[in-house]
């Protein structure tokens, strides 16, 4: 019987069809183990030994910061005129400052704002700085020109001078401290998130987004934004211990949290000036911000490791 | 109705580069009629993509369409707006991708990319949305779609992800889908479930414009046949028509190359020469310099689309 070509070539290219149930086992593994955010947690602890101990030296931190008021037997601005410039002992356990008043005591209600600035700006400039980023970098265009250009001009002014010049004409205080360090902090996440977004928007999810009529609004903030998260997570990492360390220089400067109340920063400045007969003073504020710091970098380093999808083992 | 889901009238379109305008896609008149598969072959870069980028109004910057009509199912999509072309896309047509494998949003889990094209295009409330997600999933072959459905792309193998795309471009039972080399990244056996299913598809009611430069998935699964070559149809006919009597030198040659893969000859029979630069194109027949059959006819004028033997099956050769 005469066979036509098509049907050869039809034929060629039929294959068997497996046994379905054979597919489905071996979907089922495919799939394999679901892996819950406890389980990232479990793993990261197994291969990063200093994240979890900073992890457990910032929750020391933030233990010490909120139950502040039961773990001294003094209050921050409590002077003790005749114990001034006490050196470290069983009564006071990191000393007594130049007016009397109990350095830990003081360490405890500042690490308060240390953590608040840490965190609080942080939040609001890496929100502010990916929307304006995901706009800029989708968008493209006058938008994309117009928010880069603003974006420019915030970058070209040393952030501490900036800094400073904000809190100068908003005056002290720690709302104030807030708002000037979102403001100055914005840039350089729209920056960094523009620059993700504008290779994310080449791949084929978002064409694919587009082919079933997903709005461009939904691509931006739920296709593109989720996608930008391993890049944030860090990025807030690193943010987190440098709004700490401009908040610190702010207050050093005389410029953030005014006195009576209590700031590493402030207290390291106050202590400046008996560096040489009572060291503590400044000492223990700057080993605070150190640990602080370099716990909130660590931590970054292992979340990244378990959190970024790309690196999946 | 005019009878016809997809009618292209004499489409151009064209990507304006520095170095010039670059015909990408050059006087296509497509016909999709429902109920049929309707395959389009060519090599790489003859314009396939884009006339299929063309009908869903995602023709890449530079590139856009510069005149001709599409019709969908008798309504003028062309210049229509941005919006209008936004509610048409995955309701009225879709379209799935050569690449299953970052096809789907990394972060998003299965089951909500699926229910979430519903959600875009149908006024239903999120429980109903993942109860037709589930049934959609199930339909397309995926079976323990519950657990599935909670699973992040990465989870899934090839074939899974592509019946993922098969679904959510089908939940919105579209009348057009438009099939980009679906099965390219695919392992054979992958391949052959996937255009059982796609058959499956054309069977209830969908029409399907199928991408391939794969002769033996447009022969399983086509009715009718379109070839494509720099930027034109040459030849135009039944599947069986036309891989039984090619018509167009450029049709035999393809033919030819893939035959060869079974004969005892040693070595691969290959169209001499290369596809020209579309910056460049020879005058006349774009394919005259490769052909073997070449007159001073075809080195002066480009001929039209030409009757060759049965009805419905056109050439663009002056030997026809």
């Amino acid at each position: 019987m005469f066979q036509s070509r098509a049907q050869k070539f039809a034929r060629r290219y039929e294959k068997p069809n497996p046994d379905s149930r054979d597919r489905s086992e071996e979907l089922k593994r495919e799939i394999g183990e679901e892996e819950t955010f406890f389980s990232l947690m479990r793993r990261m602890a197994h291969e990063n030994k200093l994240a979890v101990f900073s992890a457990i030296v910032i929750l020391l931190f933030i233990l010490g910061a909120v139950f502040a008021p039961f773990l001294t037997r003094y209050s921050y601005h409590d002077m003790d005129l005749l114990n001034r410039l006490s050196a470290p002992s069983a009564e006071h356990l990191f000393g007594t400052d130049e007016a009397g008043r109990d350095i830990f005591t003081r360490l405890l209600y500042g690490s308060r704002v240390s953590l608040l600035t840490g965190v609080v700006p942080t939040i609001l400039s890496m929100l502010g700085g990916a929307v304006l980023g995901v706009i800029s970098g989708y968008h493209g265009g006058w938008a994309d020109a117009l928010i880069m250009r603003l974006a420019d001009i915030m970058l070209a002014f040393p952030s501490m001078l900036l800094a400073m010049v904000i809190m100068y004409m908003l005056g002290g205080g720690l709302i104030n401290v807030f708002l000037t360090l979102a403001l100055v902090n914005w840039a350089s996440v729209a920056r960094i998130v523009r620059s993700e977004v504008l290779a994310l928007k080449e791949t084929e999810y978002v064409e694919a987004a587009r082919v079933i009529g997903v709005p461009e609004r939904t691509i931006m903030f739920r296709h593109l934004l989720p996608n930008c998260l391993p890049t944030m997570i860090v990025l807030f990492t690193l943010n987190v211990p440098s709004a700490i360390l401009t908040e610190s220089s702010l207050s050093f400067l005389g410029l953030g949290i005014q006195e009576p109340r209590s700031s590493w920063g402030l207290m390291v400045n106050a202590g400046r000036q008996f560096l040489y007969n009572a060291p503590w003073l400044s000492l223990v504020p700057s080993i605070a911000i150190m640990l602080i710091v370099l716990a909130f970098n660590f931590l970054g380093d292992g979340l990244r490791d378990v959190l970024d999808p790309y690196q999946k083992r | 109705m005019s009878g016809k889901t997809l009618e292209i009238r004499h489409l151009n379109t064209s990507f304006f580069t520095q170095k010039g305008e670059v015909g990408a896609a050059k006087d296509i008149c497509l016909e999709v009629r429902p109920g049929q598969i309707v395959g389009i072959v060519g090599e790489s870069g003859c314009g396939k993509s884009v006339t299929a980028r063309s009908v869903m109004g995602l023709v890449k910057y530079p590139g856009r369409v510069v005149s001709g009509e599409i019709l969908l199912n008798g309504t003028r999509i062309t210049g229509i707006s941005k919006k209008e072309a936004c509610s048409l896309r995955g309701s009225e047509v879709s379209m799935i991708f050569q690449e299953p494998m970052t096809s789907l949003n990394p972060v998003i889990k299965v089951g909500r990319q699926v229910e979430e094209v519903l959600l875009i295009h149908k006024k239903i409330t999120k429980k109903e949305a993942k109860k037709e997600a589930a049934k959609i999933l199930e339909a397309v072959g995926i079976s323990d779609v519950a657990s599935r459905m909670e699973c992040y792309p990465h989870q899934l193998s090839g074939g899974l992800r592509q019946r993922v795309m098969i679904a959510m471009a089908m939940i919105c039972s579209p009348s057009l889908l438009i099939a980009d080399e679906p099965t390219t990244a695919l392992d054979v056996t992958v391949e052959a479930q996937i255009l059982r299913l796609m058959k499956k598809l054309c069977e209830a009611g969908t029409s399907i414009l199928l991408i391939s430069h794969n002769l033996g998935v447009i022969a399983q699964v086509c009715d009718y046949v379109y070839v494509m070559y720099a930027g034109r149809i040459v030849e135009q006919g039944e599947t069986f028509t036309l891989f039984d009597h090619p018509a167009h030198p450029y049709t035999r040659g393809l033919l030819g190359a893939a035959k060869s893969l079974r004969s005892d000859a040693g070595l691969l029979k290959t169209i001499p020469g290369v596809v020209p630069n579309l910056l460049h194109l020879p005058a006349g027949c774009s394919f005259s310099p490769r052909c073997d059959s070449c007159m001073d006819l075809c080195r002066s004028e480009m001929p039209d689309m030409l009757p060759a033997g049965e009805k419905g099956h056109l050439t663009r050769c002056w030997r026809s």
